[in-house]
């Protein structure tokens, strides 16, 4: 039997969990928002349908909410228990970031939520809309210290380095804020919105088609494309700059996700390749010329470092990167056109009848999710052979546990999040199935008592 | 400030940087053993409730709270890693298995909660997840505890030992010592906040596990000082006697006094006695490993970050601490009464 692997399998581990955890914030950043101008609205114009649909989303929150909570619960551990070296060499840098997470975010949403779930008939109006946007904003600190964690690991600043290897904090401004944490604050947050809008947008398109409760879809609807028709091109736009800054910090990374072997000035954009790392080159490659440098550097014949460039110990594998690249710049295209095709269909009046395009915006509707696992895929492993960028190895952070002991816990998560991803998807479409129509507060009531009342208790 | 002091304030930091987050650490881990105690007891009483009425009131006086209860856990895990990054690099990799069972138990009971109500003919399989999941959370949590009084093998600053080194004797009894103390704890939590039939079986529960807490505290008040010599010199040297008797006599004050409020049927004193019961022991095994990190190998100062780490956290931790747990009394205060399950809004 082969020796297992503990590096390799606890890669695999990480990517699985923290693939599994990142969609329910990916739904949860952009939904709390949501809920919050929901709210809004309602006590503005007073008209309950707003209260209904919130309520109604309240739920789908609450779920989506709870699995992301128990799903990130495993990533504070899984520094220590899968790559404590970088726990212990970058400590001092990453570990002031992640309690920053917990005391200014992590306290603050779990300390609203339960007032914003259960709360509404116990505290005045005000204090609700007030846990609401509590719990938002939370979501927003969280993203915007663990982005600024995962930055440092991209484009390390403000730091140095003892003679045990240990990193310390010169400048701590430096440090958090440093060179690629704006452009993946912007593009992470962006990212989230258009994931959800492209959700409601999905769902609220789904009641219309199927003619029940077609004045709240008519609302989901309007407000998702509002919100998507701007947010999805700039959205390119964000990512390209995110794309320079990368090209500027993480030049093997771009070599890589555009599989580019070779350095040079007038640099093609390969549309499709099959890269091979051993002959170094691209198989089947479709290319157009010239495009590449246009993109990169915004000049016709910009030079492009090549993979080559690298030392081969210092190149990541370019297949993930370049192939998941491609998957999340084509979504990104695609809801730049359902934005644009709606906005025309909005303008014309059509839209809440052509119902070809609510059968498409029920199709996309989950493609913010993939494309959020994409550029994730395309960030993290453009960055290896690092785990902290021209500092620290992958192949040196990892901790010293046997192969078997990260492959048990490997099959375990993966059966149990098996069965609760599952469990959870069936209950959340379960509620969209139900339908915001129903009075939440009876339904909800009857559900939890139904086995009293079959039993003939009172 | 003259140049001299200043340099004094830069000296003297990183001595007491490392005692003040080894305070912070140690309120947020009591925090979360206190609080995920009475949510994981009541998980590992819920096979055994009366009726299914009674396990929707259990669950119902919790939903509100199990994600700020647990957010202390990892609080004690991040703050671990952030003000004692070597602590943590250690622990981890050392306790991998028992902290692995712990995370897949807290997630199995954690997401019961939003299933559950949502279940129809599978509520079964969620009353499953919720008790086993958290039973096996809970005992995972008293491995995690009696390996770490047991100690690690460290060499080089890095964990050396093999992946069973957590499995003995030792921590099977403290896995079953932290359990009957949780559900010691979630039968004091129901005496407050149960009706009246699903108090009286909670007395009687508080009973049986309140026997159990005192047997085990009488065999680990003898078998650590047997497992660790060193141990034994901090209590047992005449010099200490006199000073440390507060804490078992009180300890033995406490145990009493529970007895005899679950007698008189009080509402409020058992969880009271219990949370007292908690602090002594956890006041007592702090004196027994202070100031070990790792015992008996790494102290709190050589486990600690750099002091401008620690620094840099403690202006946050500071202000922000003292609002979390007021916003968390406020929560408590608005579901005070939540034995119901509350429905969304």
């Amino acid at each position: 039997m082969p020796e297992l692997d503990p590096l390799l399998l606890s890669r695999i581990q990480f990517a699985f969990t923290i693939s599994f955890h990142i969609l329910f914030p990916s739904f949860t950043i952009g939904l709390a928002a949501w809920l919050v101008v929901l709210e809004a609205l309602w006590l503005k114009t007073g008209k309950d349908i707003y209260f209904r649909i919130a309520q109604h989303w309240t739920k789908i929150f609450a779920v989506s909410f709870g699995m992301g909570v128990v799903s990130g619960v495993v990533l504070s551990y899984e520094f220590g228990t899968n790559w404590s070296e970088l726990s212990r060499r970058g400590g001092n840098v990453i570990g002031p970031l992640m309690a920053y997470e917990v005391l200014t975010a992590f306290f603050l949403e779990a300390g609203f939520l339960g007032i914003m779930l259960f709360g509404a008939k116990r505290v005045p109006k005000w204090v609700h809309f007030f846990a609401a946007c509590m719990v938002a904003f939370g979501t927003l600190l969280s993203a915007f210290w663990i982005l600024s964690a995962n930055s440092f690991m991209q484009t390390p600043a403000g730091y140095t380095v003892d003679a045990n290897g240990i990193l310390h904090v010169a400048d701590w401004w430096q440090a958090i804020i440093n060179p690629s944490f704006p452009y993946r604050f912007a593009h992470m947050v962006a990212a989230a919105y258009l994931t959800t809008a492209f959700i409601v947008a999905g769902i609220g398109a789904w009641y219309i088609l199927r003619d029940r409760s077609v004045a709240e879809g008519r609302i989901m609807l309007g407000m998702a494309l509002s919100l998507l028709i701007w947010l999805a091109p700039l959205q390119i736009l964000l990512g390209d700059m995110h794309g320079l800054n990368a090209l500027k910090y993480q030049p093997a990374k771009i070599a890589a996700l555009e599989a580019h072997w070779e350095t040079g000035k007038d640099v093609p954009l390969i549309l499709f390749a099959f890269p091979d790392p051993k002959a170094e080159m691209n198989h089947f490659e479709l290319a157009v010329p010239h495009l590449g440098s246009l993109i990169l550097t915004h000049e016709w014949d910009g030079e492009i470092k090549g993979l080559k460039s690298f030392p081969p110990e210092d190149r990541p594998n370019p297949i993930i990167p370049f192939f998941a690249f491609r998957i999340m710049v084509g979504i990104g295209l695609i809801m730049v056109a359902v934005g644009v095709v709606g906005a025309v269909l909005w303008l014309t009046g059509r839209l809440y009848t052509s119902r070809w395009f609510l059968r498409i915006l029920t199709w996309v509707s989950p493609l913010g999710f993939l494309a959020v696992l994409a550029g994730w895929f395309t960030a993290e492993v453009g960055r290896q052979p690092w785990t902290v960028y021209g500092i620290l190895r992958t192949a040196d952070a990892v901790s010293p546990v046997p192969g078997g002991s990260v492959l048990a816990s490997l099959i375990l998560f993966v059966l149990v999040y098996g069965v609760v991803f599952g469990a959870g998807l069936y209950y959340i479409a379960k509620l969209v199935q139900r339908g915001p129509d129903q009075t939440p507060v009876q339904g909800e009531a009857n559900l939890s008592h139904r086995p009293l009342a079959a039993s003939g208790t009172p | 400030m003259t140049v001299g002091s200043a340099t004094a304030v830069t000296a003297i930091l990183p001595v007491i940087l490392p005692l003040v987050w080894a305070a912070i650490l140690a309120l947020a881990v009591f925090l979360y053993v206190l609080l995920g105690g009475y949510d994981l007891g009541l998980g590992a009483l819920f096979p055994i409730a009366p009726s299914d009425k009674d396990r929707d009131a259990m669950m119902g006086s919790v939903s509100p709270f199990w994600d700020g209860n647990e957010t202390w856990l990892v609080m004690g895990g991040g703050g671990l890693l952030a003000a004692f990054p070597l602590a943590y690099a250690v622990m981890l990799p050392a306790l991998y298995i028992p902290v692995i069972l712990m995370l897949i138990g807290l997630i199995l009971r954690g997401v019961a909660f939003e299933f559950r109500f949502k279940s129809e003919r599978s509520r079964w399989m969620w009353d499953t997840a919720f008790a086993g999941g958290s039973l096996l959370a809970a005992l995972m949590q008293g491995v995690i505890i009696g390996a770490f009084v047991q100690g690690f093998t460290v060499t080089d600053n890095k964990f050396s030992g093999g992946a069973f080194d957590w499995l003995t004797l030792f921590s099977m009894t403290t896995a079953v010592a932290v359990l009957s103390g949780y559900v010691l704890l979630s039968a004091g939590w129901l005496i407050m906040k149960g009706d009246e039939a699903l108090r009286e079986w909670a007395y009687g529960i508080a009973r049986y596990a309140l026997i159990a807490v005192g047997i085990f505290i009488a065999i680990f008040s003898l078998w650590t000082p047997v497992l660790h010599p060193e141990i034994a010199a901090r209590w047992f040297t005449p010099a200490h006697i006199v000073m440390l008797s507060p804490v078992p006599l009180m300890t033995a004050a406490a145990i009493g006094g529970l007895w005899i409020t679950l007698d008189r049927r009080y509402r409020y004193l058992p969880f009271l006695l219990a949370i007292a019961i908690f602090i002594l022991c956890y006041t007592g095994l702090a004196v027994s490993l202070f100031p070990f990190i790792i015992p008996p190998h790494i102290n709190i100062w050589q486990a600690a970050a750099a002091p401008e780490s620690q620094l840099f956290m403690l202006y946050g931790a500071v202000p922000i601490i003292p609002i979390i747990i007021a916003y968390t009394a406020y929560s408590y205060y608005v579901f005070w009464d939540a034995t119901e399950h509350d429905t969304y809004h």
